[in-house]
């Protein structure tokens, strides 16, 4: 017999070993890559959190923007609003948000409470917008461009850590 | 009271009668004009992942993101929207990871056939193994191992057969 073939069960485990270990710290197995990226953002027809005014997607377009997906009910959200209201202020990102299979009157509540770092916010108690836009859960950040295309996503709460990253892309933006 | 217990009589028959073509989800009640389109709804529901809770399927998760998505399911089919349109429509917002059973793409090729090519090779491997016993003969003794055996046989006389 060939001595060789008693090696093929450790170079099959070798492989294998390598191909998990390349793998290991590839991405957190929660965040599902997006396929909307480089996609324009959907049409969409909802109304306006504050005002009850109806709001397009043409209202989004002009200027690059943060599409921040969030709710009362989600802590992390609370976790990433002071950063927000930071990014608005300090910054002057413009966020829009999507208050995202919640009460308006909480929503309205939280906000004057913690601050509004949006521009404004889509109302969506039904999560409707949220699905057309893949949403599975709150926090999630869109970046779009002025032509209103989206250029990036991020699952989770934002923070100084993670605008690191993402602030050489957001920059970059026309 | 003739005329209500009539009405009563009508409301049960007619509950009968729907639950014969409505779909249980998770508690969730849907309704179909046929068991074929219940049958296609619980297969749908079946088929696609759940995004947020990974390991559970439509059907199975009760988390609020699985349940908008099975309502979009139900209102698709119910717009005449065929199996593929609708897992489709899923994989557009969703990615591939919604689908339990991913596409045949050359990055997934490794996924689909790799098992058959490990499957294969292992056969490969079993072949070459056996081959080689077989082929591994016994030498005839040479001339110097036949007289050695020789005596040792004639060194003990006394071994017989323990049969006899």
């Amino acid at each position: 017999m060939k001595r060789v073939y008693l090696f093929v069960p450790l170079i099959g485990f070798l492989v294998m070993a390598g191909l998990f270990f390349l793998t290991i710290d590839r991405e957190d197995k929660d965040v599902l890559p997006s396929p909307l990226i480089g996609q324009l953002f959907p049409e969409f027809d909802m109304v306006a959190l504050e005002t009850g005014e109806p709001i397009q997607r043409a209202d989004l377009l002009g200027k690059p923007a943060l599409v921040n997906v969030w709710a009362t009910w989600c802590p992390t959200c609370k976790a990433e609003h002071a950063f927000l209201n930071q990014l608005a202020a300090e910054q002057g990102i413009r966020i829009i948000g999507i208050n995202y299979k919640d009460e308006d009157d909480k929503a309205k509540q939280w906000l004057a409470s913690y601050g509004n770092p949006y521009q404004g916010n889509i109302s969506d108690p039904d999560g409707k917008l949220g699905l057309e836009l893949g949403v599975y859960g709150a926090p999630e950040t869109f970046l779009i461009d002025s032509a209103g295309v989206i250029r990036g996503k991020h699952v989770g709460d934002l923070n100084a850590k993670v605008w690191k990253q993402l602030q050489p892309q957001f920059e970059s933006l026309q | 009271m003739k005329q209500i217990y009539g009405r009563f009589l009508l409301l049960c028959a007619s509950l009968l009668l729907s639950a014969a073509a409505s779909a249980v989800v998770e508690g969730y009640k849907y309704q179909f004009d046929s068991e074929t389109d219940v049958q296609r709804f619980n297969t749908l529901a079946e088929e696609l992942r759940c995004p947020k809770c990974q390991n559970q399927n439509l059907a199975d998760s009760n988390s609020p993101v699985a349940s908008d998505m099975r309502e979009k399911v139900y209102e698709l089919m119910q717009g005449g929207q065929s199996d593929d349109q609708i897992v489709d429509y899923l994989v557009a917002r969703y990615g591939d990871f919604v689908h339990y059973k991913p596409p045949v793409r050359k990055d997934t090729w490794l996924l689909w056939f790799g098992p058959v090519i490990v499957f294969l090779l292992g056969l490969l491997v079993l072949r070459q193994l056996r081959r080689s016993q077989g082929s591994r003969k016994l030498a005839p003794l040479t001339e110097e191992e036949q007289q050695q055996l020789e005596r040792l046989k004639a060194a003990q006389p006394n071994h017989t057969d323990p049969k006899a």
